[in-house]
């Protein structure tokens, strides 16, 4: 499906590696036809006149809302490090991120 | 002699107050069917049949004692919870094998308030990953099958706490609605299905997907029991900022059984075009019932409704795409064996953890929030919004409730919507509405098809007058039984 200017309107190739999403390259086909369809339908937003309407972003406007700032008992290191896959020294562990 | 598993809350509450049979009987005799049935059905993902009945034993040893109080409906009642609200000490998959071996290290608000009551929790049950579905097929672990006809599914994304509760598997459970997920599985398996108004209940502890829409809710039995739910539940909670400081909606007040008077409204926009006849004829049926009782029914026009699906999956999927970049392998769940690298480690991780309908989602949110398509996507929704909430507000100045269908079907096959996930978002259309304006909204059944599978009423109320949906379904209730008995045939 083509979008008014006649490109494809979703690179799904792209778009997941911004999502940090590995994709087969059959998943990538699957979802590229199947998101074009629902990128394709999702446009009829634009059809609407919106002019000096005010978007919402919540179902019930709020306000900033603060609680008291006060030292509260929180989880301890090894309750939140108990979920972990790797852990050592109270800490998490990963792959290295730099040479 | 009864069949306890059949209890509603009030009943049970009533003989285990009465002493006619104790918590941990109710917890043996609903484990027992599970075991029994639940092979057929897949509702539950995690039974904790050994902490139930030890929670059980505890409130029989509190009650003998004198120390529960009567006022207190919901203690040494079994209650089945949705797999997506962290229970301590508890696993909390959401369905996903990116969750897979996560053990919650603390409760929800909901569940800690139910905990209080006195609640003994059943388990876990079944759901479309994270919430991202309309049938439970897309659970990475298993397929909740309709209880009233097995080779339908159970609707969703709560369809595992909805089977659960129609089978006669939990006394009632609790869901979460984003844009459907309570009600549309209540109407499928025939169950009472409550979406509170954004605001009313905490989603602290509850995994986010999209936290703009998402709210805890009950699945019962009946209307009643919604409310007794409703009220454990509701109410400000400082760890949520979005949660509002509001009288729990008035249950001696809101449950009378009473409809003359008032004012409601059937959207025409609700009765589309493809939708089964005799779904529509069950919720026109519904509507001539209630005028019969005294209410006045008048035709509205909620006008932006055509346009709900297009700003629902624009800003819900928007969402999701930034809650979900918490699951990267690092801190809790699973983490992929593949990993070179840092972004290796995220890349496939997310790959292998995450569903096809997660990664969809994930995508399109990606997509409508990345440079140049912000504008004309995701702000021309939260535009559409405002003018879907303010049709809302405009039919609330003159009618007291609404009254439409909950979906354009009945309980569908399983796989028969599988393969197109675009017509399966065109079956929220009736749901999401409701969910991007933030009001209340509520599933009860008023009839089945002649394959005898249940049919949906949905009644929707103004933000924070849940009372007001309450007293038409407990009206409504009683006015079907009647109606039932007067042809005689059982409702």
């Amino acid at each position: 499906m083509m979008d008014v200017a006649g490109e494809k309107n979703i690179d799904v190739a792209y778009v997941a590696h911004l999502a940090r999403l590995r994709l087969s390259e059959e998943e990538t086909a699957v979802f590229q036809k199947q998101l074009e369809g629902i990128v394709g339908y999702v446009n009829k937003v634009r059809e609407i006149d919106t002019t000096g309407v005010e978007p919402t972003a919540h179902g019930r406007s709020v306000q900033n809302v603060f609680r008291e700032d006060m030292a509260r008992e929180g989880l301890t290191t090894e309750e939140v490090l108990r979920n972990a896959p790797a852990q050592r020294d109270g800490l998490f562990v990963v792959p290295k991120i730099v040479e | 002699m009864t069949d306890i598993n059949t209890l509603t809350v009030s009943r049970a509450a009533r003989m285990l107050q009465g002493g006619e049979c104790s918590s941990e009987e109710l917890v043996s005799s609903l484990v027992r069917l599970i075991q029994e049935r639940d092979g057929q059905i897949g509702a539950y993902l995690h039974l904790d049949e050994a902490g139930a009945l030890e929670q059980a034993r505890a409130i029989d040893r509190a009650r003998a004692k004198g120390n529960v109080d009567p006022s207190n409906l919901l203690a040494g009642v079994p209650i089945a919870v949705k797999d997506i609200l962290n229970v301590k000490g508890q696993p909390c998959t959401c369905a996903s094998r990116i969750l897979r071996g996560y053990v919650s290290p603390y409760d929800a608000t909901d569940v800690a308030r139910l905990r209080e009551c006195g609640v003994v929790l059943l388990g876990r049950t079944n759901m479309d990953e994270f919430g991202m579905g309309s049938s439970t097929e897309n659970s990475a672990f298993q397929v909740t099958h309709n209880p009233h006809s097995l080779d339908r599914v159970s609707g969703g994304s709560s369809g595992g706490s909805a089977a659960a509760v129609a089978a006669d598997m939990a006394i009632a459970a609790l869901g979460s609605d984003t844009g459907g997920s309570i009600r549309q599985p209540a109407s499928f398996c025939g169950c009472v299905g409550m979406k509170p108004s954004y605001g009313r209940v905490s989603r602290f502890g509850l995994t986010a997907f999209a936290s703009s829409l998402d709210q805890v809710g009950p699945i019962t039995k009946n209307v009643e029991d919604a409310a007794l739910l409703l009220e454990a539940i509701s109410g400000r909670d400082e760890m949520d900022s979005t949660s509002l400081d509001l009288e729990p909606p008035c249950r001696e007040g809101a449950l009378r059984r009473d409809l003359k008077g008032i004012r409601l409204g059937l959207p025409k926009e609700y009765f589309v075009k493809g939708m089964n006849p005799e779904v529509e004829a069950a919720v026109k049926s519904a509507a001539s019932l209630c005028s019969a009782a005294g209410a006045e029914i008048v035709e509205v026009s909620l006008p932006h409704t055509e346009y709900a699906i297009a700003a629902y999956y624009i800003i819900a999927t928007a969402e999701a795409s930034a809650n979900l970049a918490r699951f990267d392998g690092v801190r809790y769940g699973f983490r992929s064996d593949r990993a070179e690298d840092v972004l290796d480690m995220y890349e496939n991780t997310r790959a292998e953890g995450f569903g096809p309908e997660v990664k969809r989602r994930i995508i399109l949110g990606t997509y409508v929030l990345s440079s140049g398509y912000y504008e004309a996507y995701y702000l021309a929704a939260q535009k559409a919004r405002t003018l879907i909430r303010s049709d809302f507000e405009k039919a609330f100045k003159e009618c007291y409730a609404l009254l439409a269908p909950v979906a354009p079907t009945a309980a569908y096959k399983i796989g028969e919507k599988c393969d197109d996930p675009l017509e399966m978002y065109l079956g929220d259309a009736l749901t999401v509405p409701a969910s991007l304006a933030g009001i209340c909204g509520m599933s009860i059944p008023c009839g089945q098809t002649t394959d005898d599978l249940p049919i949906g009423l949905q009644i929707l109320g103004p933000a924070f007058r849940e009372e007001n949906i309450l007293r038409v379904g407990y009206a409504f209730e009683e006015v079907l039984e009647r109606a039932g008995k007067s042809e005689g045939r059982g409702v």
